[in-house]
């Protein structure tokens, strides 16, 4: 009777599971989806505590273990995920995931060592055996590189972690991967006296690869390999799910490792790059020193003047990119919008799909910041209409508006779409100094006859041009 | 390879599983809109934090003068919820925001 509740409890949660996804995937839908989601997996959990029954009928114990662990996990989770910033959000994405990876690498191990214990009295293991320790591998060698590469990933995002290769860095990391699959068939198949040791080699080697095979990715594919790790982690704990043979596992973590996947090549898709040049990583590495053609001057304008010709204008479209995030600058912009729109004046914005670390994190922004969404185009659907604008503020974005994407077939970002701003009668570019941006390419057009630079943190710049808007409407 | 074959036969069922949720997983990320992207990623991500349950079985299988997988299997407990909790109320927050319409 119990363990068919528990059957019970496992269904429900997997078909939540399968619901919030899908709900997920509407803005009107998309809060309640993750509740009816987060509610299955309360009810999954919460079956196996109390109805939870070994091969031998034995209830679970340890119980004050469990709980001790869930609430430690619970309260801290809950209050890093309420402290933490709008801005901050794709790194704690990364940190959670790794979390979950580490976990599932854990289980591998202590399954690991209950094996290798039953199977030292038995003397060697039969063929079930090692299809068992093929998924303790599998589980061990997947959660780690998960884990060792979404702190990488965490770290890059924060910016304690800088960009880092070697020459040979892709052979050498192949020759890691190929090293542990190979230490792992050794393992599984001949289950050598030394095992044990030897699975604490792989476990070191696969957390050495993840290190490795994020390190070299630069920051603007950042999004792309979250995704991916994120799948990772999906398809380790689906490992969980055949080891125990827990069907609410295997859904959940085959669902996410299969939508994940999905949404790394979407992204890729968007920034028009194959899958393999994101992961050989290296982007703007090694573009940093073949700049050295001259592009002219560059014009400068001041607050002051910019408000003139937002004040003047009938048509603006605003880019931000994650400049925007790290100056903070999303609530002047939002302040600005609403004094623009007040006028009279059509402000809209347009998004590009990797602006910022994450798709969508701009949207998220700038809904906290109020602004609403309606208003808020994707690029495909706003990049026709930067002819007929008056003023275009790119607010942080830098490679996403390069016309040298479009242009420079010679260029590192050469067919990645990007927003036509340069079509539009005066740019205003928001910028802090005249660097490139993440993929270390210069961009054409800081040099252009209608771009004008401002020069300045942009939480000031759009601040003073707010002040200016208030000095002028009072007129 | 009879092995595998039995192997196979055994676990029908999560098979079917795998392959079901393959196409299934697809589907629904399908028709997102990129807008949701981030959200759609964070709430991925706390579902398959369900690796939470396996934790709580190894916890709850161990021995009690089993000192390593009591250990170990504390600390996947801990790990494994910091997944699910923070995940759920990260997704949450960021959906919030999405309410407000005009």
């Amino acid at each position: 009777m119990e363990l068919s509740v528990l059957t019970l409890c496992y269904l429900i949660g997997s078909i939540t599971f399968i619901i919030g996804l899908k709900m997920l995937s509407n803005p009107a839908t998309a809060r309640r989806g993750n509740l009816i989601a987060a509610g299955g997996m309360t009810l999954a959990i919460a079956g196996t505590i109390f109805l939870y029954k070994d091969e031998n009928g034995n209830a679970l114990h340890n119980y004050q273990w469990i709980f001790g662990g869930l609430a430690i996990g619970g309260i801290i989770g809950t209050l890093a995920a309420k402290k933490v910033k709008m801005t901050a959000m794709p790194e704690m994405v990364s940190l959670f995931n790794g979390m979950g990876g580490a976990c599932a690498s854990l289980i591998s191990i202590t399954e690991c060592n209950r094996l290798t214990q039953s199977f030292a009295l038995a003397g060697g293991g039969d063929a079930g055996t090692r299809l068992e320790l093929l998924i303790i591998f599998a589980g061990l060698i997947i959660g780690s590189v998960s884990f060792a590469g979404s702190m990488i990933a965490y770290g890059k995002l924060n910016g304690t972690v800088k960009d880092f290769s070697f020459p040979g860095q892709h052979i050498f990391n192949l020759v890691l991967f190929f090293i542990i699959i190979a230490l792992a068939v050794y393992l599984i198949g001949w289950l050598p006296d030394n095992f044990v040791p030897l699975f604490y080699t792989v476990l070191g080697l696969s957390l050495l690869y993840g290190i490795f095979f994020v390190l070299p990715i630069g920051g603007a594919d950042m999004p792309v390999v979250i995704s991916l790790l994120n799948s990772f982690t999906g398809v380790a704990a689906a490992c969980g799910g055949f080891l125990y043979d827990n069907k609410v596992m295997l859904t959940g973590g085959i669902l996410v490792g299969a939508a994940g996947t999905l949404l790394t090549i979407l992204m890729c898709k968007a920034m028009n790059r194959s899958f393999i040049s994101v992961i050989a990583g290296g982007f703007g590495i090694e573009a940093g020193p073949a700049d050295d053609k001259d592009y002219g001057e560059h014009r400068e304008i001041n607050a002051d003047a910019a408000a003139d010709l937002l004040a003047s204008a009938h048509s603006v479209i605003i880019t931000p990119g994650y400049g925007m995030a790290v100056a903070q600058a999303q609530y002047g912009v939002a302040d600005l919008t609403r004094k623009l729109r007040d006028r009279g004046v059509d402000v809209r914005f347009g998004i590009h799909p990797v602006a910022g670390r994450l798709p969508g994190h701009m949207n998220v922004l700038l809904a906290e910041a109020k602004v609403p969404y309606d208003i808020v185009l994707e690029m495909d659907e706003i990049n026709e209409d930067f002819d007929d604008t008056d003023v275009v503020l790119v607010i942080g974005a830098n490679d996403t508006v390069n016309p040298a994407a479009s242009e420079d077939q010679g260029s590192p970002i050469a067919g990645m779409p990007v927003l036509t701003v340069w079509n539009a009668n005066n740019v205003i570019v928001f910028k802090r100094s005249m660097a490139s941006g993440y993929a270390g390419v210069q961009n054409p057009l800081f040099f252009r006859q209608n771009t004008q630079m401002l020069f300045g943190d942009a939480k000031d710049r759009v601040d003073a041009i707010n002040a200016e808007l208030a000095v002028t409407e009072k007129v | 390879m009879e092995n595998i074959l039995n192997w196979i036969t055994a676990h029908e069922q999560m098979i079917y599983i795998v392959a079901l949720m393959i196409f299934l997983g697809i589907e629904v990320i399908g028709r997102v809109p990129s807008v949701l992207h981030t959200p759609l990623m964070s709430g991925a991500n706390a579902i398959h934090g369900v690796v939470i349950i396996g934790a709580i079985i190894v916890m709850g299988k161990a021995d009690g003068d089993n000192y390593v997988a009591l250990v170990l299997g504390f600390l996947a407990v801990i790990l494994g919820t910091l997944n699910v909790v923070g995940g759920f109320v990260v997704t949450d927050r960021m959906l919030e925001m999405f309410k407000k319409k005009k």
